[in-house]
């Protein structure tokens, strides 16, 4: 890698904390909840143009236990809402979450009786994505702005 | 009223207004379509005489409506598809408010299974002798028709539950 030539001969001083929220930071799998349309904006975001594997979002993991982000993609009902809370107890710590697009954000345009009005409702959502459904770059962005997130929380404790 | 009817449908009006006079509430067209209203009692007779003679072998779709009126104000149409005649035909019902309850036609049509249930699940219309009759979309316990009229457009609060979201402890 490029490291080595960087460094030479020396070394390099940092934090623990920085150390892991930069490894933790660069390796968000994304858990695909695909519920809808924006599902499909979801695999481009994953696909060679838009290539999450840049950030670090190296594969989209079909298991929630091999999973940090979750990318609640689309409307959810108040059926699926159960489902969504069960694989999202079931990934494990630390984890983040995505709202993307307006549905899940905030029901959008599924302003009914069946549909949850914001998956924030039940799942503590980090970003929101606006757009109907959004672009694949907008979700890069929500993940950039979740890599900030990250890299900012104090991760690793002294335990006393 | 003149209907422009198409020479197999004639046919399958004219035997009907024939063998079912009196159960016959009225024949229109609309936007191409042919809608047949009969009455509900005679609903099982009528979709075996269409289904056994006159080729109506697919049911392609059951739709409930509210009226809204103050007398049957619950109405649901059988969309009936015959791929000999390439006919279409609509055959309405209307049923009661208090207790609107319907005559299952799973028998004749095993496909009316999971309509019926969905006309059920939105409008409150039961079907008499059904195989599987219970909600199709919504949770079971859940207590209310949510197409009706009066049902409000976000649904009643606390109707149907959010999972939990305290995390388990152990």
């Amino acid at each position: 890698m490029g490291l080595e030539s960087a460094l030479g001969e020396g070394y390099l001083t940092t934090k623990v904390d920085s150390m892991v929220n930069w490894a933790r930071a660069n390796a968000a799998w994304p858990m695909p909840m695909g519920l809808a349309c924006c599902a499909i904006e979801m695999m481009a975001f994953a696909g060679p143009k838009y290539d999450a594997a840049r950030f670090g979002s190296e594969v989209m993991r079909f298991s929630p236990r091999q999973s940090d982000v979750m990318i609640v993609a689309g409307w959810c009902t108040y059926k699926m809402s159960h489902a969504i809370r069960r694989i999202w107890d079931q990934m494990p710590d630390p984890k983040w979450c995505i709202a993307m697009g307006a549905c899940a954000s905030t029901g959008g345009m599924h302003r009914c009786y069946g549909v949850v009005q914001g998956v924030d409702n039940f799942l503590p959502v980090d970003t929101y994505i606006s757009g109907c459904p959004p672009r694949p770059d907008a979700v890069l962005h929500a993940l950039m702005k979740i890599q900030d997130k990250i890299k900012t929380e104090h991760s690793v404790m002294l335990d006393t | 009223m003149s209907l422009e009817l198409s020479e197999p449908l004639q046919k399958v009006v004219d035997s009907l207004s024939e063998k079912f006079s009196d159960q016959l509430i009225e024949v229109y067209q609309s936007s191409g379509d042919t809608f047949v209203r009969i009455e509900s009692s005679a609903l099982i007779e009528v979709c075996t005489f269409l289904k056994n003679e006159c080729g109506f072998i697919y049911l392609s779709d059951i739709i409930g409506t509210d009226r809204y009126t103050s007398d049957e104000r619950f109405e649901v149409i059988y969309n009936l598809l015959s791929f000999k005649e390439q006919a279409r035909i609509f055959l309405k019902v209307w049923c009661d408010e208090e207790n609107p309850e319907l005559e299952s036609v799973t028998k004749i049509w095993p496909g009316a299974n999971w309509n019926e249930r969905e006309v059920f699940d939105m409008y409150g219309v039961r079907f008499k002798n059904h195989p599987d009759f219970r909600r199709i979309f919504l949770p079971e316990d859940f207590d209310y028709f949510p197409l009706r009229k009066e049902f409000p457009l976000l649904g009643i609060p606390g109707s149907i539950e959010l999972p939990n979201t305290t995390p388990d402890t152990d």
